[in-house]
This record gives C-alpha cells, sequence and structure tokens, in this order.
C-alpha cells in the first residue's frame, strides 16, 4: 500500500513538471465525455418525452379510430358505436396558443378510457371530481407548467380568448400536453360536439372497424402511422449520435496521443523505479489508480461540459423536433443518475482504451533497458514492425466491415479501422519518404539532414500520428458537415419551398379558407398537398398529389429524373418516387410501378427520383388531378401557400383571426427553415470548434516532443555545428525538417480524411438512415487544411528552434567534453 | 327496497373514480345534499313521468332482478341495473358538461357460473338515459324498454337485455299487475333520522327469454322484480351495509325486506307485504327478524349465504339458501347478489343483496 | 569443468546452500548460466559462474565491453532471470523468487546504481535520494540529512535532476542508494560518464558510505585504476570468472 502510494505520488508528480502534457490529456478526455454525454443527454430527453407522449393512448399500441377522410368527426358517431355496443371512448385533440407557445391539447373522457392508456393511470389527489365538474381541471406535466410560466391552479387564457380550467401538474403527465375533459376542449377549441379520435379498448376485443355502425366514416387507424415518435425521429437522433460518437473517438485520439507521449516521457523514471524495486503488480496499481483519478476529473469536467452543450442545444432541438415531425420534447433537461454514471464510465472506459497500450507495455518493460541502449533499439524496430502489423489489422477490420458488415457497427468499425491502420503507417511512409531523400540527396549537408530526419523519426512518431488523426478527421469532418450543410439546406428548400403550411380541420373548413385565400392579394399560389395513404410491398407509403407550379418545377430536386418529368406527371401515368421506396422496391427511370388504389390498381411510370431525407416512409409524388381521380374520398385539408415573404406574418394572423379552429395546424415555414438551419450550424459550430480544439492539441503534442527532443538535438547538432555549419543554419534546418514532417503528414491526411468522409456518407449514413449523403469535395477546405498544419507545426517549433539558435558555444562544446 | 342502494351508488361511484385514479372524489356526499331536490312526504307520484329520470333529485337506479328455470327445471338468475348520479345541483345542462353519471350492471347467475359485467357513461349526449314516455332507460348497448311504443302501454310489456365478454340475455317482460308504492304512497323511509326516498316496484312480471352463457344458448321463463327509487339524501355515515331481500311466493304473493346495519345503533329494519293482487302493506322493523344460518368464505370475505327469515305478524318464517354461493359481483365496489330459494313456513325464491362485507 | 578456471575467494563447487550465519557470505552465484538470443543465433554471455562476497567487503568486476559483467550485475539484482545456476543473497535463493519478491528483495536490501538515467526527473533531489527508502517503508530522516551532508548536496535539496551536473546527479543516485542502508551496493560503471576527478570524487564517497553502514560493495568497471580501489577484482571473460 505505502509502495503504492509513493508510486503514485511519484508517477503523479510528472504531471507537475509537464501541465502542458497534463492539460491535453485531460482536455481530450472530458471533450470525449463532454460531446458524448450531452448528445446522448439530448436523446434520452427525447426518447423520454416521446415514452410518455406514446403511451398517452395506449401502451403496445392500443388501437384507435379515426376519420376516414381525416380532421374531425361528428360526437354522434361515437355515441352510436357505444350503443351498438364497442366499447371505445372519445378523444378531441388540438392546439391551442398561449402566450408564444403552442400546446397540444387533448380532451377525454375519463370513464370509458381504457386502463391501459398512461391517462388512465395519472393520480390526481384533487380527485377526479374536480376534473369532471366545474371549474375542472387542466392536467399538465411539472416542465409545461413551467413553460407556461404559471403555478398549479392558475387559469391562462389562450390566443382565443378562451379561459383554460385551473391547471394542476402532476410527474407523470405527458409533457407538451394540456389534459382537460373532452367537454372543456370541446369549448376550447370551438369544436362542440366533435371528436378526432375513439380509442378502442382491447380488453373487450373489438375486431374489426364497425362498418355497419358508422359506414365508412371511420377507420382503425394503423399502428405504424400512429404518431411512431420514437421511429420517426430516429435518423434525427443518429444524426446527434453520430456527431456524439465521432467526437468522442476525436477525443479519444488526444487522450491516446498524450498519454503515449507522457508514457514515453516517463519511460527513464518507469524503469528507474521498477530497477529501485517497484514491482510490476504495483506499478501497473498505481498507473491504473493515475488513470482512474484523471477519468473522474476529466469525466465530471465532461459530464459538466455536457450537461451544459445539451442544456444550451435542448430548446432548439426541442423545437425542431416539433416543426419538423410534430414531436414534443419537454424543453427542460432533467437527468437521472444512470446518465451520469454511464457518462463517466464512458470517460473510464475512453481512458483505458486510449491508455491499455501503455499500459501493456509498462508491465512487459524490459527494466535492463537502461543499460543496454541496442535492446532499446532492437525493441523499437520491433514495436515498428508490430504497428506494420497492427495498421494491417486495422486495415483487414476495415475492409471486413465494408465487405461483409450491414450495420451502423460495422459503419464504425470500418472508420475506426481505417484510423487506426493509417496512424501507424504515418512513420513507416515519412520513413520512406526520408529515405528517398537521403539516396537522391547530393550535398552533404542534404544528406545528412535527410538521414538526420531519419534518426528524429522514432521520437517524434506519436506527435505526427496526433497530428495525421487531426488533420484527417479535419478533412472527413469537415467534408461531411459540408456536404451535409449543403445537401440538408438544399432538402430543406425544397421540403419548405413554400412560405406557409397550413391544415384544415375539416374538408368543408378547406374549401371556405381556399376561398378566402384566393381574395387574398398577397397569397402568390395555393398549392394543395393532399395525401393518399397506401400500403406498397407491405410497407406504408405516402402518395402526395401536387398541383404542377413553377415552385416545384424550380425548387424540386431531383437525384434523377427523365426527360420533361413534370409534363409526364401532369399528363398522368408518371410519378416520382422517393430515394428511400426507389431503393426499397428497386425502382428506376422508366419502371412501372402498381399503385393499389381506392378502386384497381394505377400503373405508373417512374419518371424521377428525389431525395427525401430524413424520411422513413416512402413517397409517390404524383399530379394532382390523378390523386383525386384515383382516390376520390382522400383528405382535402393540406396546403402550401407561396406568399411574399414580408406579409407571412400578417397572412397568418389574418388566417388565425378569420377561422380560428377550423385551422388545426399552420407552420411558418420560413420560420422554420430559419430555426432547423440554426440548430445545425449550431451543431456544426460544435463540431469545428472541436476541430479546432484537435488541432490545437496535437500543437501541444508536436511542441512536447520535440522540447523532449531538443536536449538530444544538441548533442546530435554540435559535431555538426563543429565542422562548420553555422547555428543559424542549423536552425533554419530544423525548422525545415519540422515543416518538412508537417507538410508529409498533411499529405497523408488528405486522402485518409476523404477516406473517411465517404465512410461517414456513403456507409454509415445509408446504414443509419437509408440514404445516401452526395459526397461533396471542397479542394479550398484542403488548402486551408494544409496551411493549417504547416502553422501548427511552426508554432510547435518555435520554441525550441529559438532556443536551439540560441545555445552559447560553449553549451555546445560541453557535448565534446562530458556528453558519453 | 331501501337506503341500501343510496349508499351502494355512493360507495360505488366513489370507488370506481378512484380506481380510475383521478382520484377517491365525492368526498361531499356524506351528508351535504344541498342544491338537489328533496324527499318530501306529501308528494303524489304520478306516471308514466315517474318511469324516467329524476335529475334534480342526486340518486337514481331501475333494477330488475329474474329467476328463471329452462325447460328441464334447471334455474338462472338474471340482474339488470342502471344507475345514475349527479355530480352537481342546479339545472340539467345539454352535452358533456351534463352533470349525471351512469353505471350499468349486469349479471346472470346458474348453480355453478356467476358472470357479470359494468359500464359507466356520462349524460348529456346519449350514450345512456331513461326516457318515461315511451319508457326506455339505456347504457351502451344494454335495454330497459317498453315493448309497446303507444303512451298508454306504461311498464305492462317490456324487454331486458344486456351482455358481458361471455354472456348475453334478452327478456320478455309482461304483467298485468299495478305497481307498489312502498311506505307511506312511495314515501320510503329510510332511518329513524328522517332520511327517506320515493320508492315504487313492479314484482309480478312473468319473464321469457335466452340467455347466452359462454356460447350455449339457454330458453328461459319465469318471474321478475323490478324497482325503482330516486333521492338526494344520503345514508348516515354509521351505516356501513345492508341485506335486502324480494322474495315470491309460491302463494302469489311477494315481499320485501331489508336491514341497514349500523356500527354504532340496532340496524335499521323495514318491509312490504304485497298481496297476490298488488295491495301493498309496509311491515314495522320490530315485526321482522333475519338470522344468519351460515356462512361463506369469498374473495377474501365472510358472507352470510343462508338465512333464516321471519315476519312474525304474517307467521312467515323461512331459512333461504342461495343458488351459487359465489355470486359475487367484483365490480369497481364488489358486492354479493344473487338468486335464493326458500322453505319453511313458505315456499319460494328470490333475490338476496349484501354489501358492506 | 570450469570450477578449475576459476580462482576465487571461497571454494569453488560447492552446491551445498550456505547456512544462515555470520561465517557465511552475502552473496554466494554458484554455476550461474546466461545465454541471450541474437539475430546471428544464441550468445552464451554467462557459462557458469561461481562468486561469493562477504559483508562488508568490496569487490570490482572487470571485463571487456560485452563480456557480460553488467548481465551478471542484473541477474544479482533480479532485473532478469537467470537460465541456470543458483544466487544466494543473505540467505535467500534470488533465482527461486518471483518478480514481485525480487522487486521486494531490491528495494529492502540492495542499492543500485547505474551509469546514466538513474533519477527520477519530476522529483527533486531530496525526493530522488527519498524514494527507495520511502517505498521500502524505512524512510529516516536523520540519515537522509546526514547522506545530503556527506555527498555535498546540502544546498541542491530542491533542484530537479536536469539542474544538476552529471556528476551531481550521481551523487544523488548513491545517496538514494544508500537511504535504504542497503546489505549490497551494485554498481554499474557508475563513473562511465564522468570526468576522472569528478568519477574518482564519486566513488571516494561511495566507498565511504560502504565503511561506514557495513554494507557490501559490487562494482562494474573497465577500468583498472578505480578497480584498485575495492578490496578484491575479478575479471569476467569468455563467460566465466578468472583473477585479473
Amino acid at each position: 500500500m505505502r509502495q503504492a502510494l509513493w508510486t503514485l505520488a511519484t508517477l503523479v508528480s510528472h504531471w507537475r513538471r509537464h501541465p502542458a502534457n497534463l492539460a491535453t490529456l485531460l482536455i481530450g478526455l472530458a471533450i470525449a465525455t463532454a460531446l458524448w454525454s450531452g448528445v446522448q443527454a439530448l436523446n434520452e430527453q427525447a426518447r423520454k418525452s416521446y415514452d410518455r407522449a406514446a403511451a398517452v393512448f395506449g401502451t403496445g399500441g392500443a388501437r384507435s379510430l379515426v376519420s376516414t377522410r381525416g380532421g374531425l368527426f361528428p360526437q354522434d358517431l361515437y355515441v352510436r358505436l357505444r350503443l351498438a355496443g364497442w366499447k371505445v371512448s372519445p378523444v378531441l385533440e388540438g392546439t391551442v396558443r398561449i402566450g408564444a407557445n403552442s400546446f397540444r391539447l387533448i380532451g377525454v373522457e375519463p370513464l370509458t378510457l381504457p386502463h391501459e392508456t398512461q391517462l388512465a393511470r395519472i393520480r390526481d389527489d384533487s380527485g377526479i371530481d374536480s376534473f369532471l365538474k366545474s371549474p375542472w381541471r387542466t392536467i399538465v406535466s411539472p416542465e409545461t407548467l413551467l413553460d407556461l410560466g404559471e403555478a398549479d391552479g392558475a387559469t391562462p387564457v389562450t390566443a382565443s380568448g378562451q379561459r383554460l380550467p385551473p391547471l394542476k401538474a402532476l410527474a407523470n403527465a405527458p409533457p407538451g400536453l394540456l389534459i382537460v375533459d373532452i367537454g372543456v376542449a370541446q369549448v376550447l377549441l370551438e369544436r362542440p360536439e366533435r371528436l378526432s379520435r375513439l380509442i378502442m379498448n382491447e380488453r373487450l376485443g373489438a375486431a374489426a372497424p364497425p362498418l355497419a355502425v358508422t359506414g365508412d366514416a371511420l377507420r382503425l387507424a394503423e399502428p405504424e402511422e400512429e404518431q411512431d415518435l420514437a421511429r420517426l425521429t430516429d435518423s434525427f437522433h443518429l444524426n446527434l449520435t453520430a456527431f456524439g460518437l465521432l467526437a468522442y473517438l476525436v477525443g479519444l485520439f488526444i487522450v491516446h496521443a498524450s498519454f503515449g507521449l507522457a508514457f514515453e516521457q516517463r519511460l527513464p523514471m518507469v524503469r528507474n523505479m521498477r530497477a529501485v524495486g517497484v514491482s510490476a503488480r504495483t506499478l501497473i496499481a498505481a498507473m491504473f489508480c493515475e488513470l482512474s483519478m484523471l477519468a473522474l476529473i476529466a469525466g465530471s469536467a465532461g459530464m459538466a461540459c455536457g450537461y451544459l452543450i445539451a442544456a444550451a442545444l435542448l430548446p432548439d432541438v426541442a423545437a425542431s423536433l416539433e416543426g419538423l415531425y410534430g414531436a414534443q420534447v419537454a424543453g427542460r433537461l432533467a437527468l437521472d443518475a444512470t446518465w451520469w454514471i454511464a457518462g463517466l464510465g464512458m470517460a473510464a472506459l475512453g481512458a483505458l482504451a486510449a491508455a491499455a497500450g501503455g499500459l501493456f507495455k509498462a508491465f512487459h518493460l524490459p527494466v535492463l533497458s537502461v543499460a543496454q541502449p541496442f535492446a532499446w533499439r532492437e525493441a523499437q524496430q520491433k514495436h515498428m514492425r508490430r504497428q506494420a502489423v497492427f495498421a494491417g489489422f486495422g486495415f483487414a477490420a476495415s475492409l471486413a466491415a465494408l465487405l461483409y458488415g450491414k450495420s451502423l457497427y460495422a459503419g464504425f468499425i470500418l472508420i475506426a479501422g481505417v484510423l487506426l491502420g493509417a496512424a501507424p503507417l504515418l512513420p513507416l511512409a515519412l520513413a520512406g519518404a526520408l529515405w528517398l531523400g537521403e539516396k537522391s540527396a547530393t550535398g552533404t549537408v542534404t544528406r545528412w539532414f535527410w538521414a538526420d530526419s531519419r534518426q528524429q523519426l522514432p521520437g517524434l512518431s506519436l506527435a505526427l500520428m496526433a497530428l495525421l488523426l487531426a488533420l484527417a478527421t479535419n478533412v472527413g469532418v469537415g467534408t461531411m458537415v459540408e456536404g451535409f450543410r449543403k445537401t440538408f439546406t438544399q432538402w430543406l428548400d425544397q421540403r419548405l419551398a413554400a412560405e406557409v403550411y397550413f391544415e384544415a380541420a375539416s374538408d368543408p373548413d378547406a374549401r371556405r379558407i381556399e376561398a378566402w385565400l384566393e381574395k387574398r392579394p398577397e397569397v402568390e399560389a395555393i398549392l394543395p398537398v393532399w395525401k393518399a395513404k397506401i400500403r406498397l410491398e407491405g410497407r406504408p407509403v405516402d402518395v402526395i398529389g401536387l398541383r404542377p407550379h413553377e415552385t416545384y418545377r424550380a425548387h424540386f430536386p431531383m437525384l434523377s429524373a427523365a426527360e420533361a418529368a413534370w409534363d409526364s406527371v401532369r399528363r398522368g401515368g408518371a410519378v416520382l418516387v422517393s430515394e428511400q421506396l426507389a431503393q426499397r422496391l428497386h425502382l428506376e427511370l422508366g419502371a412501372m410501378v402498381d399503385i393499389p388504389t381506392s378502386g384497381d390498381h394505377w400503373r405508373a411510370e417512374v419518371v424521377g427520383v428525389y431525395p427525401d431525407y430524413g424520411n422513413p416512409k416512402g413517397q409517390l409524388r404524383v399530379d394532382l388531378d390523378s390523386l383525386v381521380q384515383h382516390w376520390p374520398d382522400v383528405q382535402r385539408t393540406s396546403y402550401s401557400l407561396r406568399v411574399a415573404p414580408n406579409a407571412v406574418s400578417g397572412l397568418i394572423g389574418a388566417l388565425q383571426a378569420e377561422f380560428g379552429p377550423k385551422i388545426a395546424r399552420i407552420i411558418d415555414q420560413a420560420a422554420l427553415k430559419k430555426l432547423s438551419t440554426s440548430i445545425f450550424e449550431r451543431t456544426f459550430a460544435v463540431t469545428a470548434a472541436l476541430n479546432t480544439l484537435t488541432l490545437l492539441v496535437s500543437a501541444i503534442a508536436l511542441l512536447a516532443s520535440l522540447l523532449t527532443l531538443s536536449n538530444l538535438r544538441l548533442a546530435q547538432l554540435a559535431p555538426v555545428w563543429a565542422v562548420g555549419v553555422t547555428r543559424r543554419r542549423l536552425s533554419e534546418l530544423e525548422l525545415l525538417r519540422i515543416l518538412f514532417f508537417a507538410a508529409a503528414t498533411a499529405a497523408l491526411a488528405l486522402p485518409l480524411g476523404l477516406v473517411l468522409a465517404w465512410c461517414l456518407v456513403a456507409v454509415v449514413n445509408v446504414q443509419a438512415f437509408g440514404w445516401r449523403l452526395p459526397f461533396y469535395v471542397f479542394p479550398g477546405q484542403w488548402a486551408q487544411i494544409f496551411a493549417l498544419a504547416l502553422l501548427t507545426a511552426l508554432v510547435a517549433s518555435i520554441a525550441p528552434i529559438v532556443r536551439l539558435a540560441r545555445t552559447a558555444p560553449a553549451d555546445l562544446l560541453k557535448v565534446f567534453a562530458n556528453e558519453r | 327496497m331501501s337506503a341500501r342502494r343510496l349508499l351502494f351508488i355512493t360507495a360505488v361511484l366513489a370507488l370506481c373514480t378512484h380506481t380510475m385514479a383521478f382520484a377517491d372524489g365525492f368526498a361531499g356526499l356524506g351528508g351535504d345534499a344541498r342544491g338537489f331536490a328533496e324527499v318530501a312526504p306529501e308528494k303524489r307520484l304520478v306516471f308514466p313521468e315517474d318511469f324516467g329520470a329524476h335529475p334534480s333529485f342526486r340518486i337514481e337506479w331501475w333494477y330488475l332482478t329474474a329467476n328463471l328455470k329452462d325447460a328441464s327445471g334447471v334455474s338462472y338468475g338474471v340482474q339488470w341495473t342502471l344507475f345514475r348520479q349527479a355530480r352537481e345541483p342546479g339545472p340539467e345542462r345539454k352535452g358533456w358538461t351534463n352533470q349525471n353519471v351512469w353505471m350499468g350492471h349486469a349479471a346472470v347467475t346458474s348453480a355453478n357460473e356467476h358472470l357479470f359485467s359494468e359500464t359507466l357513461a356520462r349524460g348529456g349526449v346519449g350514450q345512456a338515459g331513461v326516457s318515461a314516455e315511451p319508457f326506455r332507460a339505456w347504457i351502451d348497448d344494454w335495454r330497459f324498454a317498453a315493448l309497446d311504443d303507444s303512451p298508454s302501454a306504461g311498464l305492462s310489456r317490456l324487454r331486458v337485455s344486456a351482455n358481458g365478454s361471455n354472456f348475453r340475455y334478452t327478456l320478455d317482460l309482461t304483467t298485468d299487475k299495478p305497481l307498489v308504492l312502498h311506505g307511506k304512497d312511495g314515501f320510503s323511509r329510510k332511518s329513524d333520522r328522517g332520511q327517506a326516498s320515493y320508492y315504487y316496484s313492479q314484482p309480478f312480471f312473468t319473464a321469457e327469454g335466452v340467455l347466452v352463457i359462454g356460447g350455449r344458448e339457454v330458453k328461459v321463463s319465469g318471474q321478475a322484480w323490478m324497482d325503482r327509487e330516486w333521492s338526494s339524501q344520503p345514508l348516515a355515515p354509521d351505516q356501513k351495509g345492508w341485506d335486502w331481500f324480494s322474495l315470491h311466493l309460491s302463494s302469489g304473493e311477494k315481499v320485501m325486506l331489508f336491514r341497514l346495519r349500523s356500527e354504532t345503533a340496532r340496524g335499521f329494519c323495514a318491509g312490504t307485504w304485497i298481496a297476490a293482487d298488488g295491495a301493498p302493506q309496509p311491515l314495522e322493523g320490530n315485526d321482522i327478524a333475519l338470522t344468519t344460518l351460515s356462512e361463506t368464505n369469498l374473495a377474501g370475505r365472510t358472507l352470510p349465504t343462508t338465512w333464516k327469515v321471519q315476519v312474525k305478524s304474517r307467521g312467515l318464517e323461512i331459512e333461504t339458501a342461495p343458488l351459487n354461493a359465489n355470486s359475487w359481483m367484483a365490480t369497481r365496489f364488489p358486492y354479493w347478489e344473487g338468486p335464493v330459494s326458500f322453505s319453511g313456513s313458505h315456499q319460494g325464491e328470490g333475490y338476496l343483496e349484501m354489501t358492506g362485507y | 569443468m570450469h570450477h578449475e578456471s576459476l580462482n576465487l575467494i571461497i571454494q569453488p563447487g560447492t552446491k551445498a546452500p550456505p547456512a544462515c550465519t555470520a561465517l557465511s557470505p552475502l552473496l554466494r552465484v554458484v554455476g550461474l548460466k546466461k545465454t541471450y538470443a541474437t539475430p546471428q543465433g544464441p550468445l552464451a554471455v554467462l557459462k557458469g559462474v561461481d562468486l561469493s562476497l562477504n559483508a562488508g567487503s568490496s569487490l570490482a568486476l572487470m571485463g571487456e565491453s560485452g563480456s557480460g559483467k553488467s548481465t551478471l550485475l542484473h541477474l544479482i539484482a533480479g532485473l532478469d532471470e537467470a537460465d541456470d545456476g543458483e544466487i544466494w543473497l543473505n540467505g535467500v535463493l534470488v533465482t527461486a523468487l518471483s518478480d514481485f519478491e525480487r522487486a521486494a528483495l531490491r528495494r529492502e536490501t540492495l542499492g543500485v546504481v547505474f551509469q546514466q538515467f538513474n533519477l527520477i526527473p519530476s522529483l527533486t533531489t531530496g525526493d530522488n535520494i527519498a524514494f527507495q527508502a520511502r517505498i521500502a517503508g524505512r524512510f529516516d530522516p536523520a540519515w537522509q540529512d546526514e547522506l545530503i551532508c556527506r555527498l555535498g548536496l546540502k544546498n541542491l535539496t530542491d533542484r530537479y535532476p536536469e539542474q544538476l551536473s552529471v556528476g551531481q546527479q550521481q551523487r544523488v543516485a548513491i545517496g538514494r542508494a544508500f537511504a535504504t542502508r542497503p546489505r549490497l551496493l551494485l554498481a554499474d560503471e557508475p563513473t562511465g560518464n564522468l570526468d576522472e576527478a569528478s568519477g574518482d570524487d564519486v566513488l571516494q564517497l561511495a566507498l565511504e558510505l560502504v565503511a561506514a553502514t557495513g554494507c557490501a560493495f559490487l562494482m562494474v568497471t573497465h577500468s583498472a585504476r578505480l578497480a584498485a580501489k575495492l578490496e578484491q577484482q575479478v575479471h569476467l571473460s569468455s563467460g566465466v570468472l578468472a583473477k585479473p
């Protein structure tokens, strides 16, 4: 114990003398933990919210009946079903605006609500009595209460002037929801005797939609078309996770590099301790203990940063999820102990993984190397060979993952393999380049320059590897992020080309709103977005009807399209297919697709394939008239509007004032686009900051290596100085050498980075989302990174070079006097 | 009958809403009937209006029990009940804001099976309700209604139907006997402290119909008893349960008896002796004696399932035995209700209800 | 076989384990063999070395470069494992110990001084001297002060090794070795990196401390001049020991 403590204290004393090294280690680990745990916090928060929301109407998919035509249906259908013996429970859903926020309002009928539903389990001490009689009650989650800025018992007023019943916060209520009695909901939403959904009591076993009772007015909602938010938003979360994981890996490389550096620097110390009687076991225990301490410190800092990152990003992420998918995410972080433990666990695991090599080496360290330099050299050569083998393994794993892997994990193995394989190859590649240089050199000094550089290589290789990984990550992530940004912006432009989107509460409402809009001068176009739901090969597909308009011809990007595709679509008999659906059904241009309609099958030609990023469902786009012709019952409530940009908010206000609850949903798409872009910008900003940090860290690693070497360098340089090369010339050569190393590393980092980017967009993305991100290259970025590499090397070498240039001749002479 | 069902519905609704998890409401029901109509002795019942609902009163029910036999003489019992409770006083409101909550219970009992079902509904939207002329009571697809739509038909020809997950039944009921008003012309006293209800019955139905038990169809016939009662005043808090009998004597006479068990005082007993022509004679509490003969352990409780029943003034001294001792209604508020047969000074059959055990 | 070629302080060829008495030697090496694998094939460095050293006496181990004298020293220190033969140190059979036990033996019984890289760079002079004593659990402040005085390091205790001259660094190494009051001091060319004057100075300090503490002293050197300052000298050549 005493032995271990002193050993630990001695190990730790190293950091006091090398604070920069310690800082890199801690920063690397903290970054890795922070980004990973921050992203996990966001995901967990969202998932928790989905779970609560999904359980509102049941667990394990309680089925419900909805209007066949969409929108609301008369309450009379409910009564008729009940009187026919169907155990259904009425629900009315809608949105109310309170202050600056919109809230989903749900009216339920507690007496008939199936026990399985979460709402039936919400406990309230104040009793059902108060929920069912005046002044009634509004049940909310504590988060929603905070969002409302109200206290229990308050009665906020909606934008339409309706006063809510007194609020009551209950811990297990779903976030973002206002739960009221069905009767209260009908008043608040101004939908008397209308319902939006009937929940079926599975316990009492209702087999099929009761056609005899309600005709075709209601249909059974398919489970997968229920708002399976978790699935719908998977791609979004996977994106976040990918970012988090990448950041984690980069962080670990920093840790690995700085720990490796520290290990090399501590070799004399370790050998000394072994020589004077510290056992290998004690040494490993102490190193493990030290590592745990570092992991705990850096991990805690990382968790704190992760929490801050998540808290800062959450409101935007929540807004984006709601805007894009209609998913409600509580806007306040509530993380449990498992998150903290998992995060610290990741930090410890990462530290261990990054330091495993060092620990293993320490255990098997030959103590005798102290007095046997030749053995050390031999060990170094062995090490090089091992690294080559290691690189081979890395590439083999990558290849295997590429050829046989079909999962996201395979994608990550591919990336890890490429990076881990490329890093140890760097010294070999550099050695080769230096050997070539030496062979082709003619002058004496030049020959010496190349030969001496080769001799320097082992000492610098670790720092150069760190630089390589930092640069490659920079190129790779930069390429992906730029590509993603470009694609995402285009996609947003397409998807949200129109300025305003709205959904009417019912078909007649839609007709009235349409008529009203036609008289508005600021509305440039009214574009119906009517949607029929079908199944192709057993999977749900949306068929969207479009009125041919310049908006689409100008803005709708295609991956591939036949000549005059839009005209073919206009004539009917031709469709556009989303990328996901085309891939799934193996549809190419010119292929015929059989589409089940309300009547017969409709055989249509595929004239275009378009990207539909992030959509788990397949999609077909057809002419609006064709849609109405083939699906006469299609719900006709959704519209996009082209509006002069400065008139958008005025129009939305006028629409809401005029039609109130007749509009089920209205979205200012321009604002949404701005919001979505800003979220991704912020995510990318984090990545950019990370990249800068990585480079900085690799600069520090390089500096540390150079400083370590500079003492030894004196002995190597003194003879050259003695034979007549000036200190100034020597300094220039030293600088040149470092710049050469940096440039060579950057040259290798570029292809590596592009491979990394390709893996990310063409493998990881396809596995994750089913669509491929276009691979863009940004040569401007490369030049930037090349310059950055040189700058890094320059910054790192300034101090050692200046030191060399200022070395007094006496010190150089000393080399001959007392070295060896 | 008596205040038994007042207490019953109070407790049932309190408990059922509790299990519905919004809470244990109805705390105020204990004694506060302010704002609701009061039961007054001078009031005369008027038909057909009083077949229907009385929304100004707080609590009300329509209750039918039937003792039936199939072609081979096997006995069955059937229960159909609709409860109404107003959550707030005041003029009845339309739509979901309507004050009434409705609850239906239905059961079929044989010697070895007891199947039951329960359903709830809000008033104001048409899911449940009662109309007086023609008489029609319903909740979901359960019905208790006049077969004949003519206004003067009254309750002479009715059809009752209900179902659960593993049973259903439809019975046609006919009678030419008059209604029986309990107490003083239908003003039925509940306790010595003045609580009362309006209470009338039609105990003379002949019943005929079909039971379907677990997919097996049985043609049955027999006799049925309907109770109608409404009030606003709940029971005293010390009354924790009751035992109630409706008896069809083989002589054609009918007897209704009940005892409200009190934790602090002597139980309150009352009843009506109904002649074969329908003429009622109220029975005083000290004229009635109810004695437990044996008990059954059931659902973690001990219930007295065989009784000695005496009406001294009429020389009635009988022992009752349940058709199925396991006639347990495991509804949100559980109770025992099932057919019984009896012998002794008189023979016959009837129904027994026991709560609060 | 090669026993005849040895000329040693004690009788050669005895395989009997020495008893733990005052008379028995502190160090006894019997038939020690060590072969290294090299790219050119196996290289037998030690071909059966017998050696004995009494408590309080000093021995210079001489030989050509690569003659295996450092290997012998490392085997005695338990830093490496022999292929065959026995090493008895203070009554303990070193060659039978585990790595863990050998480490304990090193820190408790031995003092070790190498030619270079003797010190822990991140510890001050004072902490370096105290290091072995601390991990061995026998740190004695008074003895530490005395050592520092004797070694002339009084004003240098807060300095780090890189701030000292090479001679001063070796004096610190000697201080660390003596801080535990070892039974045996092993030194591998302790003055190899020093000029003659500071080398003599360092050796003189070491010999004084050997005398003062009564510990045995085994020094590897190729300098006959320095070897002469020790009580006995042996020569390692062709893997066996011989008198010079």
